[in-house]
């Protein structure tokens, strides 16, 4: 309805301009009239009158900007897409997929002696700009003293803020319910940072620092390689190796087979080593998903825990820092903090 | 009737008088705000080779002074509604000489503030992308499309009023002007030649669009706080953002008003029009947006500060405390407190203690645009340690080209339009003298 109206408005000012050119020409061009031309000055008032009228109706319609015309005229919505097919479970169905993180697992790293490996599998799969960790492992106070670590992707939520808010489309939900990024058509207003509540976007803020092989891939919003200045990037659940199979960078480094990643339709999942069923895994766990209480609706669950699976002391602090590989940048990259 | 055309020449004598003469004073001014521009193009040249980087924003505070300044420009805009629509519905007389000037501040930042929107961009190549794959459920979009309405109506606004002052400087300066500018009267004067009918329909038309523009002003700086209300974070997320928003800008607003005022009623020695008078009602209505504003702001700190949700206690700490807090408290007393006392006590209710109070208002709206904006971006989300934003010489210097052009508009528009609405003043001047002939012919009488 309102697009309708405002297509009316717009066929209104074209024609009015149209109006109004053709008029004032006509003016310009007819010889003055007679200053006393008695009875002509009734009329003459009265066809000023309208003519004035007609003018003054022209510029109010103009209030109506042109500005949001193409907007206006399109009769659906314009959202990114990936070119590819959503991978479909038994029976056809659309693949939901989902992560599930055990923190009773997970240690930082602070057995293998090296930073967190799933931050470093996926910078290096993803050819992640520096300072970008699409999989981040923070470190949270417990209750009673020491801490936990808490490696953090993009949550994938269902009700997302950062979609709901761009003003292009440019960052979409899947059929599969993941949240990607088109790079090629992201403005860099950041609405969607600014959205987030989770801190897990990034912006190119300058030409990104990868390896120059990053130039030679083929872009798509599955893996978003190479990263392109002026726009926004996070972690993209690796759909693309998830439909050919294969299980996303992070998961597979993961000394500790912390990460399970599955489908909720066919409600199974696998860290590599072990296969769950998702439903009976997170009810048996008690997992939660990270501010359920804002209501995103996450797509990637927790297990509580500090590591002790593995054998963390929780009073042992810290992990090491990400370190970026590349030896060789490509030309006129430059390195920011984040 | 002898003094009202006396008083209409002496008028339109002081209207004209801009338009003739360009002094080196002018010139020199226009020099300043030309290089303070060019240093502003400069710095953005740098940020369009560098990338944003060149600023001081990064991922955890993702948005900074170019976002700031464009709420701010957004806000003074609405001097011109408030003091041309509000007050001409309500039929407030003594608007009658500083509506030109209100009118031409909404227009002009408008225009600065959205191209503070361009500068944001990391992406200002694609802004195409905007009209092209726009949706409607964005924030962003709403804020396109009421700042482009609101602009386009207060073009027209600002236009039909000015249309009979224009056929004066067609008549009045034929042949005292440069050829195109001549044209440019003839052109915008649209055939007016104060004829029966064309009142008719220029007072039907204003009547009109003074109704209409209200709501549209409203809506501006409603839907420009819903890209911070829309979103989840705390400091931001608050339904009495709109509220908020909308009363800041009034009251930048006016305040705005009353420097331009102040600046040109001196420049141009428009006193006999420009009176105390004005300055005391704006002081009037500045005072009572103070309240206003401190009540909103009463209502916002409490609701969240007596609950203390999660991030609260960090935002209230860093804005009442911590490395806000200067900025806050100079809002709070330098912006409300002691305008709001200016104006209350006698003594000061003068054009200087009116514009004292205006001044401390508009640096008080920036600075609470800029905590707004910034404060609640740096309340951490997840374990991390907060991040330090301080804008950078690009920032700084693209926001100073920013004020410079504001400026250069309004100094070029004072020299080539008519900067009081003659007729309007001359209508109410005629309408006050009747109403005293009468009455002091019925006292005669009694």
């Amino acid at each position: 309805m309102v697009p309708l109206l405002l297509a009316l408005a717009a066929a209104a000012i074209v024609i009015g301009v149209v109006v109004h050119v053709g008029h004032t020409l006509a003016d310009e061009l007819r010889p003055p009239r007679a200053p006393n031309g008695a009875g002509t000055d009734g009329i003459g008032a009265a066809a000023e009158r309208r003519r004035f009228l007609r003018l003054i109706g022209i510029s109010a319609v103009g209030a109506v900007p042109a500005t949001i015309l193409p907007v206006a005229l399109r009769t659906h919505g314009d959202v990114a897409a990936t070119a590819e097919e959503p991978a479909r479970g038994p029976g056809g169905r659309v693949r939901q997929w989902t992560m599930i993180i055990d923190l009773r697992f997970c240690d930082g790293c602070q057995s293998q002696g090296t930073p967190p490996r799933c931050t470093t599998a996926c910078i290096e799969g993803h050819l992640a700009p520096e300072p970008m960790e699409w999989i981040q492992v923070f470190e949270q106070e417990l209750p009673g003293g020491g801490t936990q670590f808490i490696p953090t992707p993009c949550l994938q939520c269902q009700n997302p803020p950062c979609v709901n808010v761009c003003p292009v489309g440019a960052t979409f939900s899947t059929p599969e319910g993941v949240v990607l990024i088109d790079q090629e058509r992201c403005i860099g207003c950041r609405i969607c940072m600014a959205a987030c509540p989770y801190d897990r976007r990034f912006f190119n803020w300058s030409d990104p620092p990868v390896p120059p092989e990053a130039l030679l891939a083929d872009y798509s919003p599955d893996h978003q390689v190479p990263a392109t200045r002026g726009t926004v990037m996070k972690c993209d659940m690796c759909p693309d190796l998830a439909r050919a199979g294969t299980l996303p960078y992070c998961i597979q480094a993961c000394p500790n087979d912390a990460i399970y990643y599955g489908d909720l339709e066919e409600d199974i999942a696998t860290n590599g080593r072990s296969v769950v069923a998702v439903s009976k895994f997170l009810t048996d766990n008690q997992a939660y998903q990270l501010k359920e209480h804002l209501g995103t609706k996450p797509r990637v669950y927790y297990v509580a825990g500090h590591g002790q699976a593995v054998g963390r002391d929780p009073y042992t602090t810290g992990r090491l820092p990400t370190e970026w590989p590349w030896l060789r940048r490509v030309e006129g990259a430059r390195v920011w903090n984040r | 009737m002898e003094p009202v055309t006396d008083y209409r020449r002496r008028l339109e004598e002081a209207t004209v008088r801009p338009a003739l003469g360009v002094s080196r004073g002018f010139w020199v001014l226009v020099a300043g705000l030309l290089t303070v521009i060019a240093w502003g193009l400069y710095a953005w040249t740098t940020q369009l080779h560098d990338g944003l980087i060149v600023t001081g924003m990064r991922d955890r505070i993702a948005w900074g002074l170019y976002i700031s300044v464009f709420v701010f420009f957004i806000g003074i805009s609405h001097a011109g509604t408030l003091i041309s629509a509000i007050l001409r519905v309500t039929k407030a007389g003594w608007r009658a000489p500083i509506t030109r000037i209100a009118e031409f501040i909404t227009v002009v930042a408008l225009v600065c503030g959205a191209s503070m929107i361009v500068v944001d961009m990391g992406r200002p190549d694609r802004l195409a992308n905007v009209l092209i794959h726009g949706r409607w459920q964005s924030p962003i979009l709403w804020d396109v499309l009421a700042i482009s309405t609101y602009l386009t109506a207060s073009l027209v606004y600002l236009y039909m009023p000015m249309i009979p002052d224009l056929a004066f400087f067609r008549d009045r300066l034929a042949g005292e002007v440069p050829r195109w500018r001549s044209r440019l009267y003839r052109m915008l004067a649209l055939g007016w030649r104060g004829l029966p009918g064309q009142r008719t329909a220029l007072l039907k038309a204003i009547g009109i669009l003074m109704i209409v523009i209200i709501p549209v002003a409203v809506s501006v700086h409603t839907v420009v706080s819903w890209i911070f209300g829309m979103t989840l974070r705390v400091g931001w997320n608050s339904t009495i953002f709109g509220l908020l928003f909308v009363a800041g800008a009034i009251f930048s607003g006016i305040a705005t008003l009353v420097i331009v005022m102040a600046v040109l009623r001196k420049l141009y020695h428009l006193e006999e029009y420009i009176t105390e008078k004005h300055f005391v009602n704006l002081g009037y209505l500045l005072a009572a947006f103070t309240l206003i504003m401190m009540y909103i702001n009463a209502s916002e700190y409490l609701t969240t500060g007596f609950k203390l949700e999660e991030g609260e206690e960090f935002l209230f700490r860093q804005l009442f405390l911590g490395q806000f807090a200067g900025l806050y408290w100079f809002y709070f007393l330098g912006g409300l407190a002691i305008p709001g006392l200016l104006i209350l006590v006698k003594r000061t209710r003068t054009i200087a203690g009116v514009v004292t109070a205006a001044v401390l208002v508009d640096l008080a709206m920036f600075v609470e645009r800029y905590f707004i904006v910034i404060s609640a971006q740096r309340v951490p989300l997840m374990p991390y340690v907060p991040f330090e934003y301080t804008p950078t010489w690009v920032e700084w210097s693209i926001f100073g080209a920013g004020l410079a052009l504001f400026v250069l508009i309004i100094a070029v528009f004072v020299k080539v339009f008519p900067i009081m609405a003659v007729w309007e003043i001359v209508e109410e001047h005629e309408g006050t003298h009747a109403e005293e002939q009468r009455l002091a012919s019925a006292e005669d009488r009694l």
